[in-house]
């Protein structure tokens, strides 16, 4: 239970080392983060400017869905999707193969190579909007509501790994999947707004087919008091069941997988 | 290519380059029927969001928001998924893509100039795009019932309008481009230009809602003469005085960027011949 943690530690402090090296692309990052943050801030300002509440949400409760989704969007795009690219290209060019003669668990290895660290500006912007978010809320902290926030945060997380991988695991039969990936990016872009404000036949594929709703309306939810026992339970059996069918999807696919070096 | 040529010939070989461009353009997409999808829905998604966000604010302020009813947002954002179509352009990463993998090394070997290769490759993709595009706007005009009243000189303005919002972004993208030549690290440079169109073309917000600073700066950049013109001339919110600047807008931009690209072009590939291979 501890070796993948082990092994990411590992992978992390290689991913590290490398980056450090270049360090310009640190204030790449910072530039075009707080490019992004700004316009999206400026935004949300415009439409407040006209209403003061949307879908049931005031200002600062958006703020705090909009925290979380550049934190849910910087810990995927450091953590996760460069992963995931790496992954489908090692499929694509037949290095996959080394990967599956190493005695470590497959899954686990390809999941946990890459730390784009630069890309947890992201996340630090993330936590700076969620705190100013909840100052305005004039939020009472309780330990109920940390760890609601924390668990749904993960299990979020959780989630997207899931579906990219399972997009990423496409690849094993069809080589053009990065336009999937890029599909999936600019849907996760929806969940700037929080998901109940869509009509349902969106909300619906948000929730499961892309599970922008786990990842960031309901750790938001859990933020503003919004979230009961009974979501938080339901999240915690879909995150179950979306790691158990995709380790077996997994499975199916290296069985299927025939290598492109051999 | 023999070097004195008539007039008349020189028209009809640009032609064919472009009719064979926009031909090889149209086969590719056909090639690919699940990656045009996916990229019509990666189109989509922007004003599908927005005009959500929007219907929302007008039904929390009982009916209308800065003058426009939720059919308006609705009709906004439609006519934004059609009007896009036709400015999709060759962006500026492109440019930085040929020059890095040796791409465009092999296009100025062509007796055709690259913009020329990008003018028509551009017509044949939109055209695909387009034809991806009608069943998507009729779901989209059922789904969300638009309010459009144009009037007849609108309706028949609006194709003329159309086509220079697609060449005022076409051109001054590829001015843009050209930065690559000299330096690689254009993509925060990229991502300034993608910021500065999000917020001042009417693509996130339409105009007339953004605060008066932002409208005042939109007034010395070329970006809303690619997304919010076009579009309020189809809502028939545009008047015919209106309608005569911003042509005029149009036609100067497309010119201005096109006299930028004749005086950046030459320094540039020599600087490419410079640097290259």
């Amino acid at each position: 239970m501890l070796k993948p943690i082990k092994l990411f530690g590992l992978f992390a402090r290689i991913s590290i080392l490398n980056e450090v090296q270049y360090r310009a692309n640190f204030f790449l990052q910072v530039l075009q983060s707080s490019l992004s943050l700004g316009t999206g801030l400026i935004v949300l300002s415009v439409v407040y400017s006209y209403t003061d509440n949307l879908g049931g949400w005031s200002q600062a409760e958006l703020l705090a869905v909009y925290g979380v989704f550049v934190l849910m969007s910087g810990l995927i795009g450091s953590l996760v999707l460069p992963n995931m690219w790496a992954f489908m290209e090692d499929v694509r060019e037949g290095r996959l193969d080394f990967t599956l003669t190493k005695p470590e668990d497959a899954q686990v290895l390809i999941s946990v190579r890459v730390v784009a660290i630069w890309r947890l500006v992201d996340v630090v912007l993330g936590l700076v909007v969620l705190g100013v978010a909840i100052t305005r809320m004039g939020l009472e902290a309780s330990w109920w509501l940390a760890f609601a926030f924390a668990a749904t945060l993960i299990m979020g997380m959780v989630l997207l790994y899931c579906v990219l991988l399972l997009a990423s695991i496409l690849s094993f039969w069809f080589v053009r999947v990065w336009e999937l990936m890029e599909m999936m990016q600019s849907i996760f872009q929806a969940g700037r707004w929080p998901v109940g404000i869509y009509p349902d036949w969106l909300r619906l594929g948000l929730t499961y087919l892309i599970p922008v709703a786990f990842a960031v309306t309901v750790p938001a939810e859990a933020l503003t008091g919004r979230l009961t026992p009974e979501l938080l339970a339901g999240t915690l059996l879909f995150t179950i069941v979306a790691l158990v069918v995709t380790r077996l999807i997994w499975k199916w696919g290296l069985r299927n997988y025939s290598g492109a070096s051999a | 290519m023999p070097r004195v040529q008539g007039f008349a010939q020189r028209v009809r070989t640009n032609l064919q380059v472009y009719a064979v461009g926009a031909r090889v353009a149209i086969l590719e997409r056909l090639q690919y029927p699940l990656a045009s999808l996916m990229f019509m829905v990666n189109v989509l998604i922007e004003p599908i969001i927005y005009l959500v966000v929007w219907s929302s604010a007008t039904v929390a302020q009982g009916g209308a928001v800065g003058g426009y009813t939720a059919g308006q947002f609705a009709g906004y954002y439609i006519i934004w998924t059609f009007v896009r179509q036709f400015n999709l352009a060759v962006g500026p990463d492109n440019f930085n893509w040929r020059i890095k993998n040796g791409t465009l090394a092999g296009e100025l070997l062509r007796p055709v100039h690259p913009i020329d290769i990008d003018l028509a490759w551009n017509l044949g993709f939109k055209v695909m795009q387009v034809v991806y595009w009608i069943p998507i706007g009729v779901i989209l005009w059922l789904m969300f019932k638009p309010e459009v009243n144009p009037e007849a000189w609108q309706l028949l303005a609006f194709p003329i309008v159309l086509l220079l919002a697609a060449y005022v972004r076409f051109f001054v993208m590829w001015l843009v481009g050209l930065m690559c030549f000299w330096t690689e690290r254009i993509d925060s440079l990229i991502e300034l230009y993608f910021a500065a169109e999000l917020l001042f073309s009417g693509r996130l917000v339409p105009l007339e809602i953004m605060p008066a600073w932002a409208q005042n700066v939109a007034g010395y950049l070329p970006f809303q003469w690619t997304f919010y013109f076009p579009i309020e001339l189809l809502l028939g919110r545009v008047t015919i005085n209106e309608f005569g600047i911003g042509v005029f807008a149009q036609v100067a931009w497309i010119l201005a960027a096109y006299v930028g690209i004749r005086l950046i072009w030459v320094r540039a590939v020599r600087r490419f011949t410079a640097v290259g291979a």
